[in-house]
């Protein structure tokens, strides 16, 4: 059982730039993961606009019923999302792995153009090392 | 699920998760998006008139749930992204946290939609909110003198609310 089922990477105007299944069940077409990625682009806006108090940054953890969403936007707008199983831990660390992966890997290859699809071997590569990784230590525990 | 048989309110009230009057505000939905209750404890910042507030927490709430009928990991059958869909169907959410709030959610069968926003440290409300609905049904739908689907005007209710949310923490 995948503790992690799926990671999205959607740059500052919400456009899908990279998404990874790790075995949900039932596929998700490309326009389904494009729209769901929109989607929570603006979702992820309007829960700062409903803020209580000033200086919100979004939602950082969505607990639905069958799954845990944990999300991490960068400094730039670029917003990192994981889909996992209820109470994973370790997710924002992961988030954070991530995103050191990103900018090692895709923002400092010189062919890789800004907001677009990242089609970038290294990166997918050590991020496939990094998920087996952290589904290792959640198996040791 | 006690929730919806019990004809009397859940003998004893779900024990606070954490001390110090900490909740924001509450909202109450019915199940076409009109907004029955909202009461506020502390709320520094606004950026909406009330009625433009409502709307936008609504349709947060709605979006956010088809957002999550269609990620679900486990099913394989989700149907299209936006389709309406009727309560209990689907993958739903219980609760969000951002940097400065959480939000708890809970829907009632009949489309109660019971909304607390409280600070982001805050544990699991889930049984708080069935809490609340009870309130709701006991203080609420058996007064005689409320028609379903106006705003809330029951005294009663209100300071019982206040009451309980504010030992909730």
């Amino acid at each position: 059982m995948a503790a992690i089922y799926s990671l999205y990477i959607i740059n500052k105007s919400g456009g899908l730039i990279f998404y990874k299944d790790y075995g949900s069940a039932g596929r998700m077409d490309t326009n389904d993961s494009l729209r769901l990625a929109s989607l929570w682009h603006s979702m992820h806006a309007i829960s700062q606009q409903l803020s209580p108090v000033n200086g919100c940054a979004g939602i950082e953890l969505l607990q639905a019923d069958n799954f845990d969403l944990h999300c991490f936007q960068s400094l730039t707008g670029t917003k990192f999302f994981v889909v996992c199983e209820p109470g994973s831990p370790h997710m924002e660390s992961l988030l954070k792995y991530i995103y050191e992966l990103y900018t090692d890997y895709v923002l400092k290859n010189p062919f890789y153009e800004m907001e677009m699809p990242i089609r970038c071997e290294l990166f997918d590569i050590n991020l496939s090392q990094a998920v087996q990784k952290d589904r290792v230590a959640l198996l040791g525990r | 699920m006690q929730f919806f048989g019990g004809s009397e309110i859940s003998p004893s009230p779900p024990p606070p998760t954490v001390s110090g009057n900490n909740a924001h505000m509450l909202y109450v939905f019915n199940r076409n998006g009109v907004c029955l209750l909202y009461r506020e404890w502390n709320r520094p910042l606004k950026t909406l008139n009330p009625q433009q507030d409502h709307k936008l927490m609504f349709g947060l709430l709605f979006s956010l749930k088809s957002l999550t009928a269609k990620m679900d990991p486990t099913s394989a059958e989700k149907g299209n992204l936006g389709v309406p869909q009727l309560p209990g169907q689907g993958c739903s959410f219980h609760s969000f946290r951002t940097n400065t709030y959480k939000l708890s959610f809970m829907e009632s069968p009949s489309g109660i939609k019971i909304i607390l926003v409280t600070h982001p440290r805050t544990g699991d409300l889930r049984e708080s909110l069935k809490y609340i609905y009870n309130l709701y049904v006991e203080y609420v739908v058996k007064n005689p003198l409320y028609s379903p689907g106006a705003p809330i005007k029951c005294e009663l209710f209100n300071s019982t609310l206040d009451q309980y949310v504010r030992g909730l923490g």
